[in-house]
């Protein structure tokens, strides 16, 4: 574990009723050198903190549309505000549908096209590893992390597909077979000043070795998941 | 008490993943004439008083900014059920 320095970046991590993996983000945030703040819905101040991810999960068990109750929760207003203003924001599947919904993200999920939840170890190709979440990814890297959603396919109009792919906002793209049928094998995205960052997979679930995916190096031994809260810790550094 | 109804339904270029299921299990059951099936939503939104110009002015805003996401979905719907007999009609013989 990676000794937290005398300033350690401070890593909100929003909860929602339904929320499932706001533990595992802030462990990921603990092991990258970071300090987790835990924040709740419910409280529009986000205490100071730095960047914030919101976590996977069924907030409000994704009634009405996954994510579009939470969208209005008024820690959101404070997140929406704050991102505007360049601040780091991670939302990881659930977290992406909230992104999505709150418009800091263009497009939507809908049902996976086969209607089945999925859950399995997935290939992502990084198509932009200068966003404030992956700046400590080669570009073109190849990483493994875990993949779990019902409501995974990633869709917009044509217009805003070009759009994402003509200004280099793809982040992610499903290699090899295409789990839920996103257009254009998109897994994630980013807004046009790469702060904001959603996909459905999961990096939180792969940050330490004996506990992540199989990798070449061992079984469950890979880390990829890690870089992203690295690279956060990096671009704060940095700015 | 007033009634306000708003059906949402996913954008025609979407494809309805649900819809599609119910088309494949219809002919199992015989009913085989069925090409298509997309499902949406109805919600029925009540009011005290009556439905008043304002209140369905309410209702459409609710409509295009919490009960549908435009980027997948039309509101094809928003009408006050009390005033609109072939609906309740629809409703009654249900």
């Amino acid at each position: 574990m990676a000794a937290p320095t005398l300033d350690a970046a401070r890593i909100g991590v929003l909860t929602f009723p339904g929320t499932l993996d706001d533990r595992d983000a802030a462990r990921a945030v603990r092991l990258a050198g970071g300090e987790p703040v835990s924040l709740w819905h419910a409280d529009a101040d986000l205490h100071g903190v730095d960047a914030v991810v919101l976590p996977g999960g069924f907030s409000y068990g994704d009634y009405l549309r996954a994510g579009a109750i939470s969208r209005f929760a008024p820690a959101m207003g404070a997140v929406v505000d704050a991102a505007r203003g360049g601040m780091p924001v991670l939302g990881i599947c659930n977290g992406f549908q909230i992104l999505t919904e709150a418009h800091l993200l263009p497009g939507s999920m809908v049902k996976n096209d086969h209607l089945h939840f999925v859950c399995r170890e997935q290939q992502l190709v990084v198509e932009n590893a200068s966003t404030a979440w992956t700046n400590q990814f080669a570009q073109g890297q190849t990483i493994t992390i875990p993949l779990k959603n019902q409501d995974g396919q990633f869709v917009a109009d044509d217009r805003t597909l070009d759009e994402l792919e003509g200004e280099g906002r793809v982040v992610f793209r499903y290699v090899g077979q295409n789990p839920n049928g996103s257009r254009r094998d998109i897994a994630g995205i980013t807004n046009e000043r790469g702060n904001v960052v959603g996909l459905m997979p999961h990096p939180e679930h792969a940050v330490e070795a004996g506990f992540g995916p199989d990798a070449a190096d061992g079984v469950r031994a890979g880390t990829d998941g890690l870089t992203f809260f690295t690279s956060v810790l990096a671009s704060l550094v940095r700015a | 008490m007033g009634r306000v109804v708003v059906e949402v339904m996913p954008k025609p270029e979407i494809l309805d993943p649900q819809g599609k299921a119910v088309v494949g299990a219809l002919p199992r059951l015989g009913f085989t004439q069925f090409t298509s099936v997309r499902q949406g939503k109805r919600f029925e939104l009540e009011v005290e008083g009556d439905v008043t110009p304002e209140v369905l002015a309410a209702a459409q805003e609710a409509a295009v900014t919490l009960l549908s996401n435009p980027v997948i979905e039309d509101v094809v719907r928003v009408a006050d059920v009390a005033a609109d007999a072939a609906a309740t009609t629809v409703e009654g013989a249900a």
